[in-house]
């Protein structure tokens, strides 16, 4: 399968990424070698193979449903950037 | 001569006999950091009073006895700065809880020291993707430390620090501890917490020691292993005591040799050093069998997808408003998504997030995703079939001794695929270390190489065994 050319203006909107139009220039070469490179798994026949999401993997994990101490109010704010009467703070999202 | 120098073991020995303090060793190293880190750029930052305050109460009853151990900056410390070498957390992030691992550590009785660099959000093979600051190599401060814990190992081989943590995810321990010239483990995915490791791959991502002798290695793997309620992968896996390995002999351990590690392309001096290496492991009694792992060709590929996959998923956190870097410039709550996330984060981690997202996008799931995801369970195959035969697989551990600072900066496919080696253990969940073997003169300058051994899973014990046998000739 030959690689298509990355829509990378419509890539970066999807991962909330601003771009210079330098910066979409370089990455949509360099993706593109990238996913070039990447076409070598078709070396293999894949098909009908059972897809791997975990090398080790631990099925259903739960915990017993108990309260127990986490962060306050307080220290949950303590990394945010902007805070305001106790509650992060966004730009504004209704007019 | 500095303390640092020292093994874990043999201070361990001198603060249980009452012949130092954990202070001392603590007060010692602050005073090298301090001379020696402006050269070699391995920390970004440390807190010596902290650790002598924790030095000072130490219970030197425990088996670490207040021994300080460096940290990766992508591991969570209460109080610290985790800056994941990125403009993101650079500014005004503080850990508010520590990881897993370092829970542990703490159990065993040792105290984090220091903030070791790293390649941004550990994307990278050489540190040079840090926001924040160059690592050079200890053995040549014209190359690279590898990386991405480039930092861990450039202190630890020169000795600006007993020990470190490190994480791995395509090679990140194993790699740079070749490169510097010190151990490097990477557990079975699992064995230790990611809580508090700050997310790349999560499928990938492993916490383990770089030291300076196997002996260390296998001291500081007691005291990260275990299960942790608070990371779901977590193995609930009994620990054995690794030290154990330690000492003993391999004859009649059958060691494979996979025919695919062994390539023309490989470097001509680590070669050379891999191949002498195999005869010592022979000499010392081990069995080696030629073994076959046909879907080598496709690991780099299939790691190409898959952490960068997981890293776009991971890496939506950073928000600007819970934690991270918020821009200034944005008027509505779009912009400040594209703009704090732009600010934030480095080219590598970007041209990754890219990656990530195309082949997660709509329509091309199954082409790319699916594909590496069925990829990956062939890789996986091929070693359990090779371990019906052998007890453990050697390699190099890197095509190649460190290049030269900005070397590969341009080419960003050119060092993926230095990753060769060190990914398939990622993608199958097995233990790897890296052990150094005989270095290589290169430009008139001696130039560490790494032997990879690979167990099976959960077989730390005999990966350390080997390596332990092969260290001591």
């Amino acid at each position: 399968m030959p690689s298509p050319e990355i829509p990378i203006r419509h890539v970066a909107t999807l991962a909330r990424l601003e771009l210079t139009d330098e910066e979409a220039a370089r990455y949509q070469e360099q993706l593109g070698q990238i996913l070039h490179y990447i076409d070598v798994l078709d070396r293999h026949d894949l098909e009908g193979v059972e897809p791997t999401a975990h090398a080790m993997p631990v099925l259903d994990v739960i915990r017993a449903d108990e309260a127990r101490p986490g962060f306050s109010q307080a220290e949950s704010l303590t990394n945010a950037p902007r805070r305001a009467m106790d509650q992060f703070q966004i730009p504004k999202v209704l007019e | 001569m500095s303390l640092a120098t020292q093994t874990l073991a043999s201070l361990q020995r001198r603060i249980a006999a009452g012949e130092i303090h954990p202070r001392d060793v603590v007060a010692d190293l602050a005073t090298t950091i301090e001379a020696g880190n402006p050269q070699l750029g391995a920390y970004l930052s440390w807190d010596a009073d902290r650790a002598l305050a924790e030095a000072e109460k130490a219970d030197t009853t425990l088996p670490l006895a207040g021994l300080p151990i460096g940290i990766k900056d992508n591991i969570n410390v209460t109080g610290q700065p985790c800056t994941c070498g990125s403009k993101m957390l650079a500014e005004n992030y503080t850990a508010p809880y520590d990881a897993g691992a370092i829970v542990r550590l703490r159990s065993g009785g040792a105290v984090p020291f220091g903030r070791l660099n790293m390649d941004e959000f550990a994307m990278g093979s050489t540190t040079e993707n840090s926001a924040l600051g160059l690592t050079r190599n200890p053995r040549d401060p014209q190359r690279v430390p590898g990386g991405s814990s480039g930092g861990s190992a450039a202190a630890v081989a020169g000795n600006l620090a007993l020990a470190a943590l490190g994480s791995d995810t395509g090679g990140s321990i194993r790699q740079p501890a070749a490169l510097c010239g010190c151990v490097g483990l990477k557990p079975t995915y699992g064995r230790v917490s990611r809580f508090g490791l700050v997310a790349f791959a999560s499928s990938l991502d492993q916490i383990g020691p770089l030291t300076k002798t196997v002996e260390d290695a296998a001291l500081l793997l007691n005291h990260l292993c275990g299960k942790d309620g608070r990371d779901s992968t977590s193995l609930d896996a009994a620990v054995p005591d690794f030290t154990t390995a330690i000492g003993r002999d391999i004859k009649g351990l059958r060691i494979g040799l996979p025919r695919e590690y062994f390539i023309d392309g490989l470097h001509a001096g680590v070669s050379a050093s891999v191949k002498a290496a195999v005869d010592r492991l022979a000499a010392l009694g081990a069995e080696l069998v030629e073994v076959s792992l046909p879907h080598t060709d496709v690991g780099v590929a299939t790691y190409y997808i898959v952490a960068p996959a997981e890293a776009s998923a991971n890496l939506a956190r950073f928000d600007g408003i819970r934690y991270g870097h918020r821009s200034d410039d944005a008027t509505d709550l779009m912009e400040h998504y594209f703009k704090s996330r732009a600010e934030g984060f480095g080219p590598e981690v970007k041209r990754r997030i890219l990656l990530g997202t195309y082949v997660l996008s709509s329509g091309y799931y199954d082409a790319y995703y699916l594909k590496a995801q069925r990829a990956r369970t062939l890789i996986r195959r091929d070693f359990e079939q090779a371990f019906e035969k052998v007890d453990v697989l050697v390699s190099p551990t890197s095509p190649a001794p460190a290049h030269k600072l900005g070397e590969l900066k341009d080419n960003p496919l050119a060092a993926y695929l230095e990753d060769v080696f060190t990914i398939p253990a990622n993608l199958a969940g097995l233990p790897a270390i890296s052990v150094p073997c005989n270095p290589v003169e290169v430009d008139g300058v001696s130039l560490p190489i790494g032997l990879q051994i690979i167990g099976k899973p959960l077989d730390e014990l005999t990966v350390l065994r080997a390596a332990d046998a092969f260290e001591r000739g």
